[in-house]
């Protein structure tokens, strides 16, 4: 916008001499609007998600633990000592974060992959149009919309040793004798994997379903044509035409089932298994625990910078392929 | 189009496969909360001997539930509704105008969505005590503090939709508005907002299940008088003995507004993402 343009507007309504004086500010004022539409959220991102982030990293540096936790800016500077007794693997605490770690890791790739193929199963089989199909659709939406502690509590029930559905369905079926605990030892791992997928996997579909809309029809008809089966009409058609859908849907699986807190957290009471120690819940554990804020920190760090170079990696190396084919 | 037989087959199974899954536990939560108390305390039965509707009355006197609702509906309520307005705002700037850091804006915020919730958990928890020891204004333990945490949760989210919204409706409308001399604003109000009613709507519902369901921060900025329901029925549920068909009907009766809202919206939700991840 050129300075006359709305001074010349504004003619209509001023003249003479402040003219051009409104019209600079009326400039001025369209300058500063975005900044001003932005301000509110710039403001509460700060304070909520940059500024912690911030404060976050430098509690790392510092001995924070409950003698400190009143006045936390006056906690000495430890240097790089909470990053040590994080990695020590000769340590206890070090031992435990490793394993928890690894069980994060476990459980990421086994619900995703599960989730993951769920979705695109159902996806699959609803593709196409049959008597059913939108009453199906919906039903299988529900577990994703349920508020997740409220799922969660539900499979808590149901996996109780002795009132539980689980047990009684196995005994019924003849596959156990009914009396398993669910939610202690290693079974609590599968445990955890179930009840994340069965919430995650809805949103596997969802995403699926709306990424297989945008495809064409007509290719399909001519494959079909062209003789093409199901399973090849899949392979060479649909898997690459979703690669772009794929690329974020798995990252953001990734990404939420690595970070996951609510199912361990509401699904077991003050003791979590170390099997089902999943690292957000053992970091949380671990700083509200023993209140060493300091040491909470440092192994936060940790994990967003494990986090970033996963998720960098990923973009790179999917992005290079997704242009290679291209 | 032509099915063969085998695909026919494979989908009556999976689907049939899938269905079990879904509606087994959803089953197991609404006859459990219509049993007696003997029914749940002892071996599971698939059908209730009785039924009775006493859990969804005792529920509300066993536990504090109508505490626990009213905060999670003020808070989420609350969150939402400034959420909202202030996605409205952003999106419209980045909609609507070229200016330094639109781009930056954008990043910054997505990015948020990748950080471990517990990294800045521990160090807001710290902000939160201290503004309250040097203000007196207590954001720890209060409504409030959950209120401002929970609408920058939703945030990323609702801008980046309401962005693909925005960018959906024509510039000719805004330059009409223009001519006849409305401001921005003015514009945004009368022309924007009401074009783009279900993608708002849509975001609402969104930044309302965010917030519903939120258990992290609730669990450590919550007192007895703020906890919210997903710490609420979290206790119920942990307790020595458990009433479960009380803790079944407290949850079906949580879910059922999100669960409602959720459905209506799922066909502007899918629009949403598949803007985002087609692009």
């Amino acid at each position: 916008m050129t300075a006359t343009e709305p001074a010349v507007r504004d003619g209509r309504r001023a003249s003479g001499s402040d003219t051009k004086d409104r019209g600079n500010r009326r400039v001025a004022r369209s300058r500063a609007l975005p900044y001003l539409l932005l301000a509110p959220a710039i403001l509460f991102e700060l304070l909520v998600h940059v500024i912690p982030m911030l404060t976050g990293i430098g509690i790392s540096f510092l001995k924070l633990n409950q003698f400190y936790l009143r006045h936390w800016l006056d906690a000495p500077f430890a240097g790089l000592d909470n990053y040590r007794y994080a990695v020590d693997f000769h340590g206890s605490i070090g031992v435990s974060l490793l394993k928890s770690f690894g069980v994060t890791i476990a459980f990421t790739i086994v619900v995703v992959a599960l989730s993951w193929f769920l979705g695109m199963f159902g996806a699959t089989l609803l593709q196409r149009s049959f008597r059913g199909r939108a009453v199906l659709r919906t039903l299988f939406l529900v577990p994703y919309a349920l508020p997740v502690y409220a799922a969660v509590i539900i499979w808590k029930f149901m996996l109780s040793r002795d009132n539980g559905m689980v047990n009684h369905l196995l005994a019924q079926l003849h596959l156990s004798d009914g009396n398993t605990f669910w939610l202690l030892g290693n079974n609590a791992f599968v445990s955890i994997v179930v009840v994340a997928v069965w919430r995650l996997w809805p949103f596997a579909l969802l995403t699926l379903m709306a990424g297989m809309q945008s495809l064409p029809g007509d290719i399909y008809e001519a494959a079909a044509v062209d003789g093409a089966g199901m399973w090849q009409q899949f392979r060479k058609l649909t898997m690459p035409m979703l690669r772009g859908v794929n690329q974020v849907l798995i990252l953001v699986l990734f990404l939420w089932t690595f970070n996951d807190f609510n199912v361990p957290y509401t699904l077991f009471s003050e003791s979590v298994p170390p099997s089902a120690d999943l690292i957000s819940i053992h970091v949380y554990q671990s700083s509200f625990l023993t209140w060493n804020f300091g040491l909470g920190s440092a192994m936060s760090v940790l994990l967003l910078l494990f986090l970033m170079v996963v998720t960098g990696l990923y973009l790179l190396v999917t992005s290079r392929r997704r242009g290679r084919r291209a | 189009m032509r099915e063969s037989r085998s695909f026919k087959v494979v989908r009556a199974v999976g689907l049939t496969f899938l269905t079990l899954f879904t509606i087994v536990p959803l089953y197991v939560m609404v006859t459990s909360a219509l049993k007696p108390l003997g029914d749940v305390q002892n071996e599971f039965h698939w059908i209730p001997t009785t039924v009775t509707f006493r859990p969804f009355i005792d529920m509300w006197s066993t536990i504090p539930l109508a505490t626990y609702f009213t905060n999670s509906v003020v808070v989420s309520v609350c969150a939402t509704v400034l959420s909202v307005a202030i996605a409205i705002f952003a999106s419209y700037a980045i909609s609507r105008y070229r200016f330094p850091g639109r781009q930056a804006f954008r990043m910054t915020v997505l990015s948020t969505q990748m950080f471990p919730g517990i990294l800045f958990l521990l160090p807001l928890y710290l902000i939160y005590v201290n503004i309250g020891q040097l203000t007196g204004f207590a954001l720890n333990g209060s409504r409030t503090g959950l209120v401002i945490t929970y609408l920058t949760f939703s945030l990323p989210f609702s801008i980046w939709m309401l962005v693909g919204y925005f960018e959906t409706i024509p510039q000719g409308l805004d330059e009409a508005a223009k001519v006849d001399g409305a401001g921005p604003l003015r514009t945004l109000l009368s022309i924007i907002v009401p074009a783009a009613k279900p993608g708002i709507v849509a975001v609402g519902i969104y930044s309302f299940m965010t917030a519903w369901g939120e258990t992290l921060f609730a669990s450590v900025m919550t007192n007895d008088s703020s906890k919210t329901l997903a710490i609420g029925l979290r206790e119920y549920s942990t307790q020595i003995s458990v009433y479960w068909n009380q803790v079944m009907a407290a949850s079906l009766v949580v879910s059922i507004p999100v669960v409602v809202g959720f459905l209506l919206l799922q066909r502007f939700l899918v629009q949403g993402l598949t803007a985002g991840a087609v692009k």
